[in-house]
């Protein structure tokens, strides 16, 4: 185990509703969703010395903290690479506590993702500048290839080729995320499952991925409080402790489209993190009892159960197929309905599940839970956590 | 669209005939006028202002400038709000309104000059319809496109300038634009490429219809998408290799959904893989979408998508090319 793990615990979580139209500003959002993960810890703003984010948040925590009372903060940071951030800010929160510079940590993400800016329409009629991150879009969007939809679509479809997986395998992810939110009075798919037949009949988005092989878009935010061993000492809550976390960048990375490695067939640098959360946390694939991974588009979930080590390579279908992902399978996966069901709240949402898991609080809750594995924003540079009930 | 035969007839009944009268200008060639005129023009050439110069150049003295012939016959601001002046011409432009080519737009002006006027000249014109045409639909409506000539004298009847002035004649309302938008917006361009200094050679080079690939010039590494420095051994030299344009699809999508005017759907975008070694995202042309396989062999092509963006795209290999 490593000098990460078990520092610190997530002690608080707090969310808006999760809506297409919020009629609020992602400001207010994100205030709103910090006060509720603060209340819901039981620790007042004015205790909170330490704010992360991602780089794509509207709202800086200097905003955040002068409008809810946060006072002093000695650690700020922004996370970047879009959903990849997720696990990521937790990832800065624990290591700024394991390094002493601050034992009160709000992680945080809020943003009008379907009313406003929609990630969905893409890159193509956004201004260009000649920064490198701007200018690699070069060579994509001349093409038509503008979208995180298309992106996962080119990857998706020489992985169908290379282990014989089908739409229907990808639809499974669909059907069993929908099947979670719809018992989720908080998912906005709420009472609403579908079958594997509503997934191949819904209309082509990018082939070989159809509507519902994509996430929905959501206006909200969520808030995560993060604290030392020793402030989690006394709060409401069971800690859910974080045992493991980390980011990983991996060779020839690109934004969603790193097409020019070797091979596409897999996310090198989810491995990466998977890697270091098992030896952080001295846990295996086989210890988790639940897993939240990230779900905007259904193929990469099949690759991530390859790269965390739930399966070997190409094998994934065949684990879905045998039910392990169900709710009394041995991985229950996405319990809150992922963001296919619950919300695109661009993983945190994610990650409050995996607290409510270790709560035993989840409206899906299949049994004790120890140990679950959370990951974030795949294609992209990425992060991934492990959280236990025990240190 | 008019098809009485008694309304073509006394249209054309007007080709030939005087419309405006000899109408003699209000002023006659004047140093004021001129010197306006030339410093609204920004034209500094002195024989407009300096006679000295002017003789210099073997004239009398001063002259005004020739695109001015017409400036010197115009009727001014009062003439013009007190209506059309009457004569021929309010009788044609009647005839013209009662075919419902009510709307106008000038088309065409070539004069022809003869001669240059000189301060105290004095200038007229008159005005005779060369041709009236049949109608025709337009871009922005149904009309008819009036010729008149326009003959500029000068005060000892010597032609100064002839003007073949043309207008169209239309109905309103009657254009494409008019028409279901769709059919008339022309296509958007694609989106732009960010050019910087790190990848402008390629697109350059595609503009001349050369697919470049960056190649180390230490280890002589191939590399795309281009970068300032060799990854495998941090050279920062390099030059390029051009590709033999054959390659291999290494995948493929049908994209759908949400669409960009720019492009046509479905719109199949490829990752292709070169002979050389190195990938690029394209779009494949020639096929359908249900006949693309991986592995698939592709030639190059160029597609000049506008005239600022060239663009490398790839057509199946028949086998009879095989």
């Amino acid at each position: 185990m490593s000098a990460i793990s078990g520092t610190s615990a997530i002690v608080g979580i707090g969310a808006t509703e999760f809506s297409k139209a919020s009629g609020r500003s992602e400001l207010q959002l994100a205030c709103e969703s910090v006060v509720a993960a603060l209340d819901d810890a039981g620790i007042h703003p004015s205790e909170v010395n330490g704010m992360v984010s991602f780089t794509m948040e509207s709202s800086s925590e200097i905003h955040v903290a002068r409008s809810i009372g946060i006072k002093e903060q000695t650690f700020f940071s922004r996370v970047a690479h879009g959903g990849g951030a997720a696990c990521g800010t937790v990832a800065h929160a624990a290591a700024a506590i394991t390094a002493g510079l601050a034992d009160v940590v709000v992680c945080w993400r809020a943003f009008n993702e379907r009313s406003g800016q929609r990630f969905g329409l893409g890159q193509a009629d956004r201004p260009m500048d000649i920064s490198a991150d701007r200018a690699y879009y070069s060579w994509l969007t001349p093409y038509g290839l503008s979208t995180p939809a298309q992106w996962v679509a080119m990857a998706a479809q020489r992985y169908m080729h290379e282990y014989g997986a089908t739409s229907r395998d990808f639809g499974q992810i669909a059907v069993i995320d929908r099947k979670h939110a719809a018992t989720n009075p908080h998912a906005w798919f709420h009472k609403r499952p579908i079958t594997i037949e509503d997934h191949q009949n819904s209309r082509w988005i990018a082939e070989p991925l159809h509507l519902l092989d994509c996430c929905q878009e959501t206006d909200g935010g969520q808030a995560l409080i993060v604290v030392s061993a020793e402030r989690a000492k006394d709060l409401k809550h069971k800690p859910a402790w974080v045992t493991g976390a980390s980011q990983g960048i991996a060779e020839d990375q690109l934004m969603m489209t790193s097409y020019y490695r070797p091979e596409i067939t897999g996310l090198p640098e989810m491995k990466l993190v998977a890697d270091q959360l098992w030896e952080q946390s001295g846990r295996r694939p086989d210890d988790m009892d639940a897993a939240i991974l990230y779900d905007h588009f259904t193929p990469f979930v099949l690759t991530q159960l390859e790269e965390l080590g739930f399966c070997g390579r190409g094998e994934a279908k065949d684990f879905i197929a045998d039910g392990h992902l169900d709710t009394d399978g041995k991985l229950p996966l996405n319990t809150h309905g992922g963001q296919l069901g619950e919300a695109y709240l661009h993983g945190m949402n994610g990650i409050a599940e995996a607290v409510r898991l270790i709560r035993g609080e989840s409206v899906n809750q299949p049994k004790q839970v120890d140990d679950v594995v959370v990951t974030a924003g795949t294609g992209v540079p990425t992060s991934g956590l492990v959280l236990s009930a025990d240190r | 669209m008019s098809t009485d035969t008694s309304y073509e007839e006394r249209l054309q009944a007007f080709v030939g005939r005087e419309v405006i009268a000899r109408r003699k200008g209000q002023d006659a060639v004047n140093q004021a006028m001129i010197r306006h005129w030339v410093e609204a023009m920004l034209d500094d050439n002195p024989i407009y202002t300096d006679a000295e110069a002017a003789r210099a150049t073997g004239r009398n003295g001063v002259v005004a400038p020739v695109t001015m012939t017409q400036a010197w016959t115009m009727r001014g601001l009062k003439a013009h709000l007190a209506g059309t002046g009457g004569g021929a011409m309010s009788e044609l432009l009647a005839l013209l309104d009662e075919g419902g080519y009510t709307s106008v737009v000038a088309t065409d002006s070539d004069f022809e000059f003869h001669r240059e006027l000189e301060i105290g000249d004095e200038v007229d014109a008159d005005e005779v319809v060369a041709a009236i045409s049949e109608e025709k639909a337009t871009g922005l409506g149904i009309g008819r496109f009036v010729t008149t000539v326009r003959t500029y004298r000068d005060q000892h009847d010597r032609v100064v300038a002839v003007q073949n002035w043309r207008t169209l004649r239309f109905k309103p309302g009657t254009g494409r634009s008019a028409k279901p938008a769709e059919e008339e917006k022309p296509r958007a361009l694609r989106p732009r490429p960010a050019i910087n200094l790190d990848n402008q050679f390629w697109f350059d080079a595609a503009k001349e219809h050369r697919l470049v690939i960056q190649r180390c010039a230490d280890c002589g590494q191939l590399r795309h998408p281009p970068g300032p420095a060799c990854p495998h051994c941090q050279s920062f030299d390099w030059d390029t290799l051009e590709a033999s344009g054959e390659g291999t699809v290494y995948s493929y999508i049908v994209a759908h959904h949400p669409p960009h005017p720019a492009f046509e759907y479905p719109l199949l975008i490829a990752v292709v893989e070169l002979a050389e070694g190195t990938r690029l995202t394209t779009n494949l042309v020639g096929v359908e979408p249900a006949d693309v396989t991986i592995g698939m062999p592709v030639r190059l092509e160029w597609l000049d998508a506008d005239p600022d963006l060239t663009l490398p795209v790839f057509r199946p290999v028949t086998e009879q090319e095989q």
